[in-house]
């Protein structure tokens, strides 16, 4: 391949949030007819770098070069007339519209002051041709799969004329024959000499499609390789990476012997469709189990499949040999079971309540709102646990929006610890909290496992697993692959290989 | 001390009532004098308690619906209904015995909290935007008050119909103790059970809510039909001043005053934290804003220009975009931090 | 075959409407004689032509998924400033017309630019508005003002003739020349479809670059506007101003675009739809009127029962749609 002009480079790329520092010197450059991955874990900062590419955030620090010039990215609008397109994730079109509109909304085709449909539809069906996709496009897009969605909401970025086309994890919704169609797509693109950053949590694709690649961790930049390049398991530890020194404060759990423990929950050929194949599944009273597993490999699905927040559609749960499949949180409550969401934003903190009532809550729940916890026994409570997982700033009154991170998970697991469950789920606990308080809900695993209690954890730290869990269960395009007992020789890179399975 | 008091939640809109009632003291020096008469107190302070009981009712029922993001449009409609129900069931009373105010009393009560269920039903299990879900009734629930009114103004002679929004008790007018039996039932039951904790957590952040095991549905539920019971008292006490049934009138725009009340009290649109005094501050700034237009001679319609003018300034003020143009955003973070204070301070 | 029936769905609540009013009018003609005439038709839109206007503006203001609770006073206000100026100030129709057309179109900037500029709920400001226009009228005069004008005395006594011995009126010429600048508006300009779009998902709308902001003041603006008008044509109608002109009339105009198949949630929905919505109120009113023996109220309770009929059939298709989206 002959050398080429990037057509954009990105150098020195800094964003910081309130309190965070989003990105700190990123690159990334992109060439002609080449499709580029962009890899990196939950909070690595791909969402953010597209953000800043599409203008949707400004940047604080570096430089963006188009063509050799130097460009400053205002808003959207101003990223499409530069021709930088891009379709997200969810697809952002309005599919109360038809087809031909949602392609055409916001550049109109107008005659005679009117808005000429037939010419439009005319051009939508000729542009979807190019797609290989022949529909009615006079229809509501709502009437279409979300895999056709996302060829129309392709197909709007191209018409733009776009140079740069970013696709944001437009495979995590389709089927393998709407992927494969999707790939020809993009092979076509390529060779018409677009460039592509292309974002998804599937190796296998990355493997299938992409040309060259930029992993990112934490926000800063890990490295620009070619794909073929890097095999699959160098890939995996770029993007997760080892916090070694950090954690040897935390004993390291071996598998022990556990035919006489007592099990507690059983699930046999659990499912969701479009969420996680069927899966079975133990779990033994004073055990950890680390689930390994990439983003979307259907690690969080499993969990919320156990605590009864989405409820399956196939296989049966047991509890203690008592078959309950939960269709609400409550129920899982009740049957002692707590969950701590990975969203701790959306799904664990109630921002407008002080630390006290969040700590409270769970248990309050149990109890019904009839046998209320005196206000004194809630700020003993509250107390306690602040002391024990060394919660600061130690003001039960405190309103729980006004702490960091890291001290909002200390209060998420208060509000479990509080119910003294037989089962606590774990969800990325550690994700985005400093080095002290990881190692201390680390250690705190522990105990709990040494007083007999089960725990399911959830990570992307291999490190973290290995060290905590008796037993690992390794996840992977949502399936559960394999399960390995935790012993000495079991090393990251067993585990990394087969969550990138396909080698 | 002095910096806790201003921090209050309480502090702004008690302020706002003294102000209107000196202002009201500067026109008519007697204002807050109180009299006894006939071993009654009368004056214009114990008035607008008397006149403003409908209104902070019908807020103490609207607090909690707005704790939980929702929104009753029907408590205007809901007052015609029980006040049409409870007059209508005594008008022909034959004897000034206490069955008939009793049979009155429980049927306008159960039907109020009944139609507040149906539109608790509609937004908690059908998922109907509340805004919606309850406009239905504001429509339907008048004329179905016209209908048991016939359309007229049916006058009750039946006295003792008029002791619950016109009768006396240890020298203060009986409607001053329904609304602080109905306050002390809303606080006892919000704050001295885990259901206040449950409000405002399911207004707050309903996912994590039901992840942390709340049934939010049924606190929804909940929360409904005790706004229905709260209008249907209203109703009841509106139609006992007058000793009669309006269906056309009785309870006319009551919900957008109850809204205005809830506001002004410190509850926000957005759900959460609820001031149950607070809303009861509010109920009686509206009610003396409505005395002293009266009392110092501006014709009384421009009462709503007033209105208006309020609930601008009072949404402009909680609005983030408004408070970082207009103060700036320094100050937006440190009034942020103060109303965070404030929220532990009182709840 | 699965696709098309979905479609049908989505315009489920339309065609009910329609069917709904013929099966209304066709019970009235069988029902009472004198019913089925094309005069009892026509007069639907003669008594009902201001509310077709309000509702031409309501129906945007809803599909872009907000509301807009001032309509009633504003037409009090309108008819308020008609009123006074002609009769008071003495000015000719040609400044009273103008001047009475911007009090609904600044109140309705001034609120669309409220919603927009600082976030704040559609249902909250325009309530403010409600007050406030109504408010105003009082503050004009407490008391109706007849008005005794050439130009309005002809405006309101004008009937237009059409074949069959049938006429109209002025007003309904108004009103269908709104609808018809109004279903272009919809249909054939950015303007319209960026409020379709909007309605649909805001921040989808965003994020293609439509120009959100400007397009919701200008909504705002255009249902304010509308209810200028309206209150002129009210006004025409009652030949006075008064403070409490059209009191309610807002639920009677968000009743008639959601009876019309107009999506509450925005998005979904039809001007066309929200004026066979406003000609089923007018018929229920039509139907008691010639009933005799019913009263008014049976109005109320009828669209209530209406409303909640169509909410429920909204809130199926949503679900409906979005367990599709989920089996997807």
């Amino acid at each position: 391949m002959p050398e080429r002009q990037p057509r954009l480079v990105m150098e020195n790329i800094v964003k910081e949030f309130p309190g965070v520092r989003a990105l700190s010197n990123v690159q990334l450059s992109l060439y002609p007819g080449e499709v580029h991955a962009l890899m990196g874990e939950n909070g690595a900062g791909k969402s953010t770098l597209i953000k800043v590419l599409t203008g949707v955030y400004s940047i604080d620090n570096g430089s963006v070069v188009l063509d050799g010039k130097t460009v400053h990215i205002k808003n959207p609008q101003d990223a499409q007339e530069k021709g930088i397109s891009t379709v997200y994730q969810e697809v952002n079109l309005c599919t109360n519209l038809s087809v031909t509109e949602n392609i055409f909304i916001g550049r109109e085709i107008k005659k005679h002051g009117r808005l000429a449909w037939k010419e439009m539809h005319k051009r939508a069906e000729a542009l979807l041709a190019s797609l290989q996709l022949k529909i009615d496009v006079t229809k509501l897009l709502s009437s279409y799969s979300v895999a056709i969605q996302q060829m129309v909401a392709i197909a709007r970025a191209l018409n733009v004329s776009a140079q740069i086309l970013i696709l944001d994890e437009p495979t995590s919704s389709l089927d393998r024959d709407e992927v494969k169609q999707l790939f020809s797509v993009i092979r076509k693109l390529k060779k018409d000499g677009l460039a592509i950053v292309f974002v998804s949590h599937f190796l296998d694709q990355i493997y299938e499609i992409t040309d060259r690649l930029t992993v990112l961790r934490n926000g800063e930049w890990i490295g620009e390789y070619m794909t073929e390049e890097l095999d699959r398991v160098d890939l995996v530890s770029k993007m997760i990476g080892k916090e070694l020194q950090e954690l040897e404060a935390v004993t390291k759990n071996v598998s022990h012997e556990s035919a006489e423990r007592e099990t507690f929950l059983t699930a046999d050929q659990v499912g969701l469709k479009g969420k996680i194949h069927p899966f079975n599944f133990d779990l033994k009273k004073g055990e950890i189990v680390g689930f390994a597993g990439l983003l979307g490999s259907g690690r969080t699905e499993i969990a919320r499949l156990l605590f009864g927040a989405d409820k399956a559609d196939q296989g049966t749960i047991k509890i203690k040999g008592e078959k309950l499949n939960f269709s609400s949180p409550r129920q899982a409550i009740v049957n002692n079971i707590g969950f701590c969401s990975e969203d701790r934003k959306a799904e664990g903190i109630i921002p407008e309540l002080t630390v006290r009532e969040n700590i409270i809550l769970a248990i309050q729940s149990v109890n019904g709102w009839f046998r209320y916890i005196s206000k004194t026994k809630q700020t003993k409570i509250a107390d306690e646990y602040i002391e024990l997982l060394n919660i600061s700033p130690a003001n039960p009154e405190q309103l729980i929006k006004n702490l960091s991170g890291g001290n909002q998970q200390k209060v998420m697991l208060a509000r479990w610890l509080v119910t003294d469950p037989e089962l606590l789920i774990l969800d990325e606990p550690t994700r985005g909290i400093d080095i002290g308080a990881k190692t201390e809900i680390m250690k705190l695993m522990t105990e709990l496992s040494q007083k007999n209690k089960a725990i399911l954890f959830i990570s992307s730290e291999l490190e973290e697993i290995l060290r905590t869990s008796h037993r690992i269960a390794v996840l992977r395009d949502r399936k559960k692959v394999s399960e390995y007992q935790n012993q000495k020789g079991l090393t990251q890179q067993e585990l990394m290989k087969e969550m990138a399975g396909g080698m | 001390m002095g910096k806790s008091i201003m921090r209050s939640r309480l502090f702004w809109p008690i302020m706002v009532l003294i102000l209107i009632l000196l202002i009201n003291l500067f026109f008519d020096s007697s204002f807050l004098s109180i009299e006894v008469r006939n071993g009654r107190l009368t004056g214009s302070i114990i008035d607008i308690l008397n006149r403003g009981a409908p209104l902070m009712l019908i807020s103490i029922g609207m607090t909690l619906v707005i704790a939980t993001k929702g929104i009753d449009l029907s408590v205007g409609s809901v007052i015609a209904m029980s006040g049409a129900i409870g007059a209508m069931s005594v008008a022909n009373a034959e004897t000034d015995g206490l069955g008939p105010l009793f049979t009155a009393i429980a049927l306008a009560l159960v039907i109020s909290t009944l139609v507040g269920g149906w539109n608790g039903l509609l937004v908690s299990r059908i998922g109907v935007q509340p805004i919606v879900a309850t406009l239905i009734l504001m429509v339907a629930g008048r004329g179905v008050a016209q209908l048991i009114t016939g359309g007229q103004i049916t006058t009750v002679y039946y006295d003792p119909y008029n002791f619950i929004g016109g009768g006396y008790l240890l020298a203060l007018p009986f409607s001053v103790f329904i609304v602080a039996f109905v306050l002390l039932l809303a606080v006892l039951i919000t704050r001295k059970t885990a259901l206040g904790l449950f409000i405002e957590s399911v207004g707050s952040n309903p996912d994590a809510s039901r992840l942390a095991g709340i049934n939010s549905k049924n606190i929804m539920l909940m929360v409904y039909l005790f706004s229905g019971f709260c209008a249907g008292v209203g109703g009841l006490i509106l139609s006992s001043n007058v000793m009669s049934a309006d269906g056309n009138n009785a309870g006319l725009w009551f919900e957008l005053d109850a809204i205005l009340a809830v506001v002004i009290g410190g509850t926000s649109l957005m759900g959460g934290r609820f001031y149950l005094m607070g809303t009861i501050i509010g109920a009686l700034i509206i009610q003396s804003l409505t005395t002293t237009i009266y009392s110092i001679g501006v014709p009384a319609e421009t009462n709503l220009v007033v209105k208006a003018v309020v609930v601008l300034i009072v949404c402009l003020l909680q609005s983030p975009e408004f408070r970082s143009k207009v103060f700036g955003t320094g100050k937006l973070k440190k009034t942020k931090e103060q109303k965070e204070s404030e929220g532990v301070t009182l709840s | 075959m699965i696709n098309r029936l979905s479609i049908d769905y989505k315009q489920l609540p339309l065609i009910a409407t329609i069917a709904l009013f013929v099966l209304m009018f066709s019970f009235g003609s069988l029902r009472y004689t004198g019913f089925f005439s094309t005069q009892v038709f026509l007069n639907l839109f003669i008594d009902n032509a201001f509310l077709i206007v309000v509702a031409v503006g309501m129906t945007f203001v809803i599909l872009s998924g907000g509301i807009d609770l001032s309509v009633g006073s504003v037409i009090a206000l309108t008819s308020m400033v008609a009123a006074s100026l002609t009769m008071e100030a003495q000015l000719s129709p040609v400044i009273v017309v103008p001047i009475s057309l911007l009090v609904g179109t600044v109140l309705g900037m001034v609120q669309g630019s409220l919603i927009h500029f600082y976030n704040l709920q559609p249902f909250i400001v325009t309530l403010a508005g409600m007050f406030l226009a109504r408010g105003l009228s009082y503050v004009i005069s407490v008391e109706t003002i007849a008005i005794e004008h050439p130009f309005f005395s002809y405006m309101a006594s004008t009937q237009i003739p059409l074949p069959g011995g049938t006429f109209i009126s002025i007003s309904v010429v108004i009103a269908i020349i709104i609808v018809i600048i109004a279903i272009f508006l919809g249909h054939f300009t950015k303007f319209g479809r960026t409020i379709y779009a909007i309605g649909g998902s805001e921040q989808s709308a965003m994020l293609m670059g439509l120009p959100v902001g400007r397009t919701k003041v200008l909504i705002y603006t255009l249902s304010g506007f509308c209810a200028s008008l309206a209150g002129l044509i009210f006004t025409f109608y009652m030949l006075s101003g008064y403070g409490l002109h059209a009191n309610g009339m807002e639920l009677d105009t968000i009743a008639a675009v959601v009876i019309g198949g107009t999506l509450l949630t925005g998005g979904a929905g039809y001007v066309a739809g929200s004026v066979v919505g406003v000609l089923i109120l007018g018929i229920i009113q039509t139907i008691i009127v010639f009933e005799g023996t019913l009263s008014s109220w049976w109005t109320k309770i009828a669209i209530g029962v209406l409303l909640f009929l169509f909410i429920v059939l909204q809130r199926i298709i949503v679900i409906r749609s979005e367990k599709k989206q989920a089996k997807e």
